[in-house]
């Protein structure tokens, strides 16, 4: 091997070393700090711990918004089949309404209620949050047109 | 009568787009074809001038026989938002990204920058673009569309989009998004060509400046508009659709450094060329996620699939072409002039190695869980990733940065260039030790910012005094200086508001105070207010502090009836160092609302030291316009950078 094939080989080890690691560290990453999407559904079947992260999505129950404690505020989110209870303490988004979509970020607490520390509702009249519309159509409820 | 016109201008266009392409591949070699080729360019300028300008006609004039202006306007909207409205949708803001480009295709054949030859290759590659995206628009997206029967009143344009910035942040975004398409003319030009020394990277260096510039603008003032707008405190959310004007900034802000480095020594002659193809291609991929509606967000105008079909469509020949040539052509290139260790080259070859890392944890965390979407699981991936990785890559790429302007080409001086920087290290060294003294609550992350901060903004002051003391090239180094102190001084926005902002959200009745980081905010109601096409619930607040009144702020929330919709203005109150922002939450019953508060440190830095970035690159243009105006161009390798 000439010096300059060598030094060229140990080039492409080092980017290929580097490349792997870089990679490897993203995976490492990204399994960390990715937020998962579930129905109120898959939070009953699937068993979700409490204090994991992730954002649930489903209509807002009717009659079941309560502004109480301080600038706190619960409601229940529901997908037809399972419903969740969630507690937010923070501004609403204007077009949080009763019977609409809506999505939620958080984590579970100890009593199983849905702690969200973001509450997104859909933009305008006719827009709908499509984690929303995915949720309902595993339920059975999305109707189109809606 | 404007739509007939409009549309034939449209089709005029694309066949000149058409007729620019052959001619200017064929101008490669025939002096002829070079001359129809830039006939064409100015030719289908004037065309999409004239659609453009249909369009807006029929916007002002609310004509709602045109399916376009009937669902996105009204007569009762402000005169601003009727003309800014044309690109407020997705047909129209189609038609001014092919406005752009043929503007760029003028400013190729006008200036020749480069040479017949390669003027004439870079004006074929435009036109082909240009081809792809008049058909587009006409086969997808037709903003002269017709409607019978014309309705009475139009459906009017989204409240979130009825703001002043989008006057500007649309056009100026373009400008930089379609301005990398002359760049990326030019690279397959020079790979078209063969000629792939120096001559093609001077060539589009002033079009990489503006596309540059306008990107950076572009973003500081979306992230601007999502500080005061959304309601949320925040300027920046790694979303999907700020993630895509990112990536072709990251890619042309080292696209910017290396080609210095090719054009002076003829350094990486080869990444060049590859980061100029990866650098349109991903104003295509932003394109593609920002419009065809796999992503939501206020940009997705449209969710026909057909369109993101489309947009791919043009993407995947766009890149796999690019490639291709780069391919076929790469091998033949000799591979570049060797340098030292210690040598500017070293210092921009590390400068690139991170952005382009920088690039690709940007990308992967965009495009995963679009990926996994379609196999039917859903997730979001938040901004603690993006941290992770953000926050080394920057550190690292800030401490290396100050030895760039002190290094000389092919073989600097370490030691001559640390001498200089003492003044910074001190400077570096005072930050650290403040922050770490005065400032709760006292974190690493702060110090370290502020540090590195510190240590560029010094070391860009030693530079400006070098250049106003005449011993250095004035305008380039000037210019590098600039950009350089602006993003130390984003840094220390950045780190001030994400470290240290306080946040509160209390209930308040008429009379009731709240306390945020020693402001007293005193509710004196709420009042019922009317805007010109908006009725507001708009509260205000008495500012105090320490029992001294400050002024009044009123946060409102505006409802548009004619959209049927509802949208948060907040207030906002700037020391220029500290920001405090205002934001009218819900009705809680009894003349009681919840008021949401942040007090934002150093906020005002971020959009500063953006603004300082554009001037630098401005300055470094004009250096250019000089040269290629005022002076005689007598050696062509020592422009300005």
């Amino acid at each position: 091997m000439t010096p300059k094939k060598r030094r060229r080989l140990a080039f492409a080890i080092a980017l290929v070393v580097a490349g792997a690691g870089a990679a490897g560290l993203v995976v490492y990453a990204l399994k960390d700090n990715v937020l998962y999407f579930y129905s109120p559904s898959d939070v009953q079947t699937k068993h979700i711990a409490a204090g994991v992260a992730f954002r649930i999505g489903g209509l807002v129950e009717k009659n079941s918004v309560h502004h109480g404690h301080g600038a706190g505020v619960d409601f229940v989110v529901t997908d037809g089949k399972a419903r969740v209870p969630v507690t937010f303490e923070g501004v609403l988004p204007a077009l949080f309404r009763e019977g609409q979509g809506v999505v939620a970020m958080g984590r579970l607490n100890d009593a199983r209620v849905f702690d969200a520390s973001e509450v997104l509702a859909k933009h305008d009249e006719r827009y709908m949050p499509p984690d929303v519309v995915d949720a309902l159509k595993r339920s059975g409820r999305w109707k189109e047109g809606q | 009568m404007t739509g007939e016109i409009g549309q034939l201008a449209l089709c005029l266009a694309l066949a000149l787009s058409f007729v620019q392409s052959v001619a200017g591949l064929i101008g490669v070699r025939s002096t002829q074809a070079r001359a129809i080729a830039n006939s064409s360019a100015l030719g289908m300028f004037v065309f999409t001038v004239l659609a453009f300008g249909a369009l807006e006609y029929a916007f002002i004039t609310s004509d709602f026989s045109i399916v376009v202006v009937a669902n996105n306007s009204h007569t009762l909207k402000p005169m601003i938002y009727k003309v800014t409205g044309v690109w407020g949708n997705h047909e129209g803001s189609m038609l001014l990204w092919v406005l752009v480009l043929s503007i760029y295709s003028a400013g190729i054949a006008l200036l020749k920058r480069g040479g017949e030859e390669l003027t004439s290759a870079a004006l074929g590659v435009q036109g082909l673009l240009a081809a792809a995206f008049f058909l587009f628009i006409l086969l997808t997206s037709n903003p002269f569309l017709r409607l019978d029967p014309m309705p009475f009143e139009g459906a009017g344009l989204n409240p979130l989009l009825q703001d002043r910035g989008l006057a500007f942040h649309p056009p100026v975004l373009y400008t930089g998004y379609v301005g990398l398409s002359a760049t990326f003319a030019y690279a397959a030009a020079a790979l078209i060509t063969g000629d792939i020394d120096r001559l093609w990277a001077r060539a589009a260096r002033p079009f990489m400046l503006i596309a540059w510039i306008a990107l950076t603008i572009g973003i500081a003032g979306g992230s601007w508009w999502a500080y005061y707008d959304l309601g949320w405190g925040g300027f920046w959310f790694w979303d999907p659709v700020e993630n895509a004007s990112l990536m072709p900034w990251l890619v042309g802000t080292a696209l910017l450094h290396s080609a210095l480095a090719t054009e002076r020594t003829g350094a990486f002659r080869v990444w060049t060329l590859l980061l100029s193809i990866m650098a349109f291609s991903l104003s295509l991929i932003g394109t593609f996620l920002v419009r065809s509606g796999v992503v939501t967000s206020v940009h997705a105008f449209a969710s026909d699939p057909a369109r993101g079909v489309f947009i791919l469509l043009i993407l995947f020949l766009a890149i796999g072409g690019a490639l291709s040539l780069f391919a076929w052509r790469a091998p033949k290139l000799a591979s570049g002039s060797a340098f030292q260790p210690a040598s500017r080259e070293t210092t921009l070859l590390i400068n690139n190695v991170l952005l382009v890392t920088a690039l690709a944890v940007v990308f992967i965390g965009t495009i995963y869980p679009i990926v996994l979407a379609a196999m039917g699981t859903r997730i979001s991936v938040g901004a603690p990733y993006y941290e992770l990785f953000f926050a080394p890559l920057f550190l690292a790429l800030m401490i290396v940065l100050p030895f760039g302007p002190r290094l000389n080409w092919r073989r600097g001086d370490l030691k001559d260039a640390l001498r200089t920087l003492y003044p910074a290290m001190g400077a570096a060294a005072v930050a650290m030790i403040a922050v770490l003294a005065f400032v709760s609550p006292r974190t690493v992350a702060g110090a370290g910012s502020f540090a590195v901060a510190a240590w560029v903004i010094g070391a860009s002051i030693v530079d400006i005094v070098r250049v106003l003391r005449g011993r250095a090239v004035a305008i380039a180094a000037f210019a590098a200086a600039l950009a350089h102190a602006g993003l130390g001084i984003t840094l220390m926005g950045i780190a001030g508001t994400t470290l240290w902002r306080s946040e509160a959200l209390e209930v308040l009745g008429p009379g009731e105070t709240m306390h945020i980081a020693g402001y007293d905010l005193t509710l004196d109601g709420v009042t019922v207010a009317n805007g010109p096409n908006y009725q507001a619930l708009r509260a205000t607040l008495e500012v105090g502090s320490g029992g001294e009144h400050l002024g009044t702020m009123t946060p409102e929330r505006r409802m548009f009836p004619a959209e049927g919709q509802e949208a948060v203005q907040t207030a906002i109150r700037t020391t220029g160092f500290s920001d405090l922002y205002l934001a009218l939450g819900d009705n809680r019953g009894q003349g009681r609302w919840t008021i949401r508060a942040y007090v934002n440190p150093l906020a005002p830095f971020i959009w500063f030291g953006a603004g300082l970035m554009a001037l630098g690159g401005l300055a470094s243009l004009w250096g250019r316009v000089r040269a290629m105006f005022f002076t005689r161009d007598t050696s062509p390798v020592v422009e300005p950078a």
